[in-house]
């Protein structure tokens, strides 16, 4: 903490004007109206159309799909992917970040780079790469062809996460640990582990919904599997029962969002000293 | 017994300790075995692919080498997907920075405690959230019986949206079959990337910059063209790499909103869908990664990656 330099505490000198904070609020309102209004969507009456505004509100569509098994069975199939994928990309994400915490070495540069290219890189490179890949190696698609794709573009959001609660730790707390007697084994069970942990889970949460929401990907590693967000896609395209897709899209809302502020408040404190 | 396995790991526990290339090795081993088997592996399988070929009386793919795709590459049609895409990815690019940097701004010298807490939150939401789950919001927003037509009709307004769809080559049948549509789908959905670094650029600016600046006479708006923007400029390139470079590989946004014209994305997917012919595929997506790949060396020049 002592070495952080002194936060300048930012005079106002250019004042926020009333131009600035009405382009914040509807920059803000651009990015919230569209999700508010799926909210109201799920309340709707009718179900024939998009009609705005919905001529009377009900909760019976939640009812109605709560009865649907192809739902149920989208969501357990992008749960159990979800949970694989974090369960690899923090393992390998966790590695990664001890690796390139800290020591310098000969291509450090092109690791880190290598672990964000597949999120920085579009989705439909990363999948018809691994799609060719699957192909050229006769490996029929499966859960575990959707797994690897979504583990590996996972491990990026676990590392970074990791790495910059590794580089607050400060290294003499190991020294220390060692010194009093503690093996390399141990030290990194007692100490360093538990200041990890909040890291490591807003890590894992934020993979899980990352992985949770994937389409892009899935869509070229998927055969027959419908995950949820192929669910939805499947509704976009060709829309049959909009009550229930539009309850769906409501669920996988809040899905979401819990994991997503759960991971910002466990990490706020990294916010500020690292260079993300 | 136990006393030979505590000294088996005091032993490690001290070659670890002392080899610090060993503790590397063994910390990086896993995730490069991944990253190099999974990822660089499919990468290179996707290169091998674009030279090969689709037999056209057996379906079946050639496994030979040859550059008939690459040649197909420059056939009008694909030159103009091509340029379609760059042109709605630097047009993407400029709303985004356009709108998301008052709101970047603000949240770096203007806001704070809790209100900084809750924008931060505002802009993260979005930006992890569903990507299938807002591009259906759009679907809902811009239908012709939807929210948007519903305000401008009660405003009176419905001449105005009239108008704009009647504009060639923007304009079509209603907003969601429109590359109007399309391009606005865009910008909603990279927002978030870009207001996030440009940001971090502008928190990183110290207050005394411009207290010096405005000391030495400068006026505000000066002060922001020759101090603030300036050195926010790495935070811009690094926001628009991701909008970029998102753009330029999306195929499910303009194949729900917009009209029939292609991008390269689509061009990629009906490729290896619904045509079977990954080769072509894998050739043609080669070309998003080389425009990305200059893209991003114009960026490396103005510093992107100091700001990532």
């Amino acid at each position: 903490m002592r070495f952080k330099p002194l936060r300048t505490s930012s005079n106002p000198t250019l004042g926020a004007g009333r131009g600035l904070k009405l382009s914040v609020w509807a920059g803000v309102l651009f990015l919230h109206l569209p999700l508010a209004l799926i909210i109201l969507y799920a309340f709707s009456s009718e179900d024939k159309s998009y009609v705005f505004p919905p001529p009377g509100l009900t909760t019976q569509w939640f009812a109605v799909a709560m009865e649907r098994r192809d739902v149920w069975d989208a969501m357990g199939l992008s749960f159990q992917i979800a949970l694989w994928a974090t369960a690899i990309a923090l393992v390998l994400g966790t590695l990664a970040a001890g690796a390139l915490a800290r020591t310098p070495f000969f291509g450090r540069e092109a690791i880190n780079l290598l672990l964000i290219l597949p999120i920085a890189m579009p989705g439909v490179i990363t999948g018809i790469s691994l799609r060719s890949a699957y192909h050229a190696m006769d490996i029929p698609f499966s859960f575990w062809t959707i797994v690897i794709g979504h583990a590996t573009f996972c491990v990026v959001v676990v590392y970074n996460n990791a790495v910059a609660r590794l580089r607050r730790i400060s290294p003499s707390l190991v020294e220390a640990s060692m010194d009093l007697g503690a093996n390399w084994f141990q030290t990194f069970r007692y100490i360093l582990l538990p200041q990890l942990g909040t890291a490591l889970l807003a890590g894992g949460l934020l993979a899980f919904a990352l992985s949770f929401d994937e389409v892009i990907v899935t869509t070229f590693t998927a055969g027959q599997q419908t995950t949820l967000p192929i669910w939805m896609l499947q509704e976009l395209i060709r829309p049959r029962q909009r009550p229930v897709t539009n309850v769906v899209a409501v669920v996988m809302i809040a899905l979401t969002f819990i994991p997503i502020v759960a991971a910002y408040w466990l990490t706020r404190a990294d916010e500020d000293s690292n260079n993300r | 017994m136990t006393t030979d396995r505590a000294s088996v790991i005091e032993q490690l526990s001290t070659l670890l300790y002392t080899r610090k290339g060993l503790l590397l090795a063994v910390l990086l081993a896993p995730p490069l075995l991944w990253f190099g088997i999974v990822y660089l592996g499919s990468l290179l399988a996707l290169l091998a692919n674009s030279f090969f070929r689709l037999d056209d009386f057996t379906g079946q793919i050639v496994r030979e080498f040859g550059f008939s795709n690459f040649l197909e590459i420059f056939s009008p049609t694909n030159l103009d997907v091509a340029l379609r895409s760059t042109l709605m990815a630097i047009a993407v690019t400029a709303a985004c920075t356009a709108i998301g940097f008052p709101v970047a701004y603000y949240m770096a010298r203007h806001a704070r405690g809790t209100q900084k807490a809750l924008l931060f939150v505002a802009i993260m939401l979005p930006l992890w959230s569903s990507y299938v789950v807002r591009l259906y919001a759009w679907k809902l927003l811009l239908a012709k019986e939807g929210a948007i037509s519903w305000t401008l009709q009660t405003m009176n307004a419905q001449w105005l949206l009239d108008g704009l769809l009647s504009l060639p080559v923007i304009g079509g049948s209603s907003l969601s079959f429109s590359p109007m549509g399309t391009f606005v789908v865009f910008v909603y959905m990279w927002l978030p990337f870009m207001i996030l670094p440009i940001q971090a650029a502008i928190e990183r600016i110290p207050g005394s910059y411009l207290e010096a600046s405005s000391d030495l006479g400068a006026s505000p708006s000066q002060s922001f063209w020759q101090v603030v923007w300036p050195l926010a400029i790495p935070g811009v390139a690094a926001g628009s790499i991701f909008t970029f470079s998102l753009t330029l590989g999306d195929y499910i946004i303009p194949q729900v909103i917009g009209n029939s014209t292609l991008y390269i994305g689509q061009v990629v997917f009906r490729q290896q869908g619904v045509a079977g012919n990954l080769p072509f595929a894998a050739a043609f997506s080669l070309v998003p990664i080389l425009i990305i790949a200059v893209y991003l060396y114009l960026a490396k020049r103005k510093g992107a990656f100091d700001a990532l």
